[in-house]
């Protein structure tokens, strides 16, 4: 009896299995949060450093121009001034989504409305060997193709705004190309039956019903694609000339937050004030990760279809 | 213009803007393939690098790439698969799940950059590992995690409901069903989500940099002996990889043929990505055709 008893109530091997299962893939899940976490604790905790151990003026660190973090100013002030590493880094990205996305739509629309069996059998592939491309090999390209073109076309070095632009815009269209297409294909087929049966023409579907419809989705798509701008470090680095000065225009030498810190990282001295304010350049990249996440969810929230 | 007439004039439009694509993508693959692949011999793939003198090869470097591959592979699929699994079995829907995507979702789009130098703090300074492969594979694991788990996720989530009633039915706990029968069915789409992410894991330089470090110390290739500084294995040795070598000769310029190696190494990244590509769609397809018994 006693032993019937034991076996009814003591739970059964299925059941430690699956508290096995549960263990394992909790654990997994919990390390995935530890890191996120400790990344964004490790990151922030060097990026305030600037401000709290070397007592560097927030809003200097963000409005100054003069980036050289090794010596002072006039006044004694260490020379942080990021200014032109954002507008630079801001401009790339601006541009090469500017750019990108009519190209990124034209290309969703052909795959999506326009031919849609070419679309899924040669530009799903095209798209698909762009993403691959790693971008090294794209800022190799930039360097032998884009920045000689520039240099014989504009005259100067050729490196700049202009050449970041460039390589970032075929690096972006991917990304917003492909997330257009899933923005387009969700917008209900009804939409496209009401639009054609009331006579309108194929263009006037795209741009009076598809294009609205899809819009919050489309936007979240372009954001996509500047944040992959703005991380992007290699490609850049290798093509926006690494002098850490106002751009003047769209071919003089500058440099992006991502290009400063690939460079010099790893010639300063951890805990110094020039390595500090490094930190706090990838501290800016991080937020603005953060900001481009944000906007994506509050878009994404507003842009689902209801049907 | 008729309304007609804006129509043919829009959709020519959207043609010309969909060739200027074609025609970019051909221009690119065309510039790497033709200038790389007369630098491409026996020699540049076998010998090993030289800094100062032309006729530097590539042999460390590539071997590197794999080797740190493997790595994070073995690191980075087993939490993934964790994590995935318990994404689309285990969790519920409230905001604890919210949560846990929304750190997914930071973690995907961290500039790579930011998570190279979030390793080069936590491991090459403060866990005292130095540049290695150790550190680069960990690193690149942070950048790999959030794709993996999602195509993971997604390829869990194809499998029928059905079938997990299935194993249910039977009296098989919850995790017998998920081994026996939900992964096997998931398997084709979770190895192409693996090759796939290779790929991009393979073509990765940012996060590398400042974790399994620019150089390439020349290494025994018959030293089998894993904790040996001198093997080929050691896994805590400094490594330069592919990417980082295309990098590096292009910046630092002191290599006088660094535009042809940089050439070549670039056909070689990429005709081994296409393998990837391609091998990904073949197998996905050649297994999920076994398993049906499909067409």
């Amino acid at each position: 009896m006693d032993e019937i008893q034991k076996k009814l109530v003591s739970p059964s091997k299925a059941s430690h299995e699956d508290i096995l299962g549960r263990i394992i893939s909790y654990t997994c899940i919990a390390a995935i949060i530890i890191l996120v976490v400790s990344i964004l604790y490790f990151i922030t905790s060097r990026g305030i450093a600037t401000f709290t151990n070397d007592h560097v003026n927030l809003w200097r660190f963000l409005s100054g121009t003069d980036w050289n973090p090794g010596s002072l100013d006039a006044k004694g002030n260490p020379q942080v001034g990021a200014l032109p590493m954002i507008v630079t880094s801001f401009s790339v990205t601006v541009l090469a989504a500017l750019v990108a996305t009519p190209f990124a739509i034209a290309v969703a629309l052909f795959m999506t409305d326009i031919a849609p069996k070419t679309g899924a059998r040669f530009l799903q592939p095209v798209i698909e060997l762009l993403v691959g491309i790693p971008s090294v090999v794209y800022g190799f390209i930039g360097l032998t193709v884009i920045v000689p073109a520039i240099r014989q076309l504009f005259g100067g070095t050729g490196s700049g705004i202009l050449a970041g632009t460039i390589v970032l815009f075929v690096m972006v269209l991917p990304t917003i190309t492909s997330l257009s297409v899933d923005a387009l294909k969700a917008v209900p087929g009804y939409f496209r039956s009401a639009s054609l049966a009331l006579g309108a023409t194929r263009f006037q579907t795209i741009y009076k019903v598809l294009l609205r419809a899809a819009m919050p989705r489309l936007l979240t798509a372009i954001i996509f694609g500047m944040a992959r701008a703005f991380g992007e470090a290699l490609a850049v680095q290798m093509v926006i000339g690494n002098a850490a000065l106002m751009p003047h225009n769209l071919i003089t030498p500058t440099s992006t937050l991502t290009s400063q810190l690939t460079t010099n990282i790893g010639n300063t001295i951890m805990g110094t004030l020039p390595n500090n304010a490094l930190w706090s350049l990838a501290l800016i990249l991080l937020l603005m990760s953060l900001v481009f996440n944000l906007l994506i969810r509050f878009i994404g929230k507003r842009g689902t279809i209801n049907s | 213009m008729t309304p007609h007439q804006t129509d043919r004039v829009a959709t020519q439009i959207i043609n010309l803007l969909v060739a200027v694509v074609v025609l970019i993508l051909l221009f690119l693959l065309g510039d790497i393939i033709i200038s790389g692949l007369p630098h491409i011999s026996w020699h540049f793939l076998t010998s090993p690098s030289s800094s100062f003198s032309a006729g530097g090869g590539i042999r460390d470097q590539l071997f590197n790439s794999l080797y740190l591959l493997v790595l994070t592979l073995v690191i980075s699929f087993p939490l993934a698969l964790g994590a995935a699994i318990y994404l689309s079995e285990y969790a519920g829907n409230n905001w604890f799940t919210g949560l846990i995507r929304t750190a997914i979702e930071v973690l995907s789009s961290l500039p790579s950059v930011v998570v190279g130098l979030f390793g080069y703090l936590l491991f090459v300074i403060s866990f005292h590992l130095g540049f290695s492969i150790l550190s680069g594979a960990i690193a690149l694991t942070f950048f790999n995690l959030p794709l993996l788990v999602r195509s993971i996720e997604g390829s869990l989530h194809a499998v029928p409901d059905s079938q997990r009633e299935a194993g249910i039915a039977l009296g098989l706990s919850n995790w017998r069903t998920i081994r026996g029968i939900i992964l096997p069915a998931a398997l084709p789409g979770i190895l192409t989500g693996i090759i796939l992410s290779a790929g991009r894991v393979f073509g990765e330089a940012a996060a590398l940099i400042y974790t399994a470090g620019q150089s390439a110390p020349i290494v025994d290739y018959t030293n089998w002996n894993p904790v040996d500084s001198n093997s080929f294995l050691n896994p805590m040795r400094p490594a330069e990889t592919l990417a980082v070598h295309i990098w590096k000769v292009n910046t630092e310029g002191v290599t006088p043929d660094a535009v042809s190696i940089s050439a070549g190494a670039s056909a070689v990244l990429i005709i081994v990505i296409l393998i990837f590509n391609f091998g990904a769609r073949a197998i996905g397809n050649h297994l999920y055709k076994n398993m049906t018994g499909g067409k």
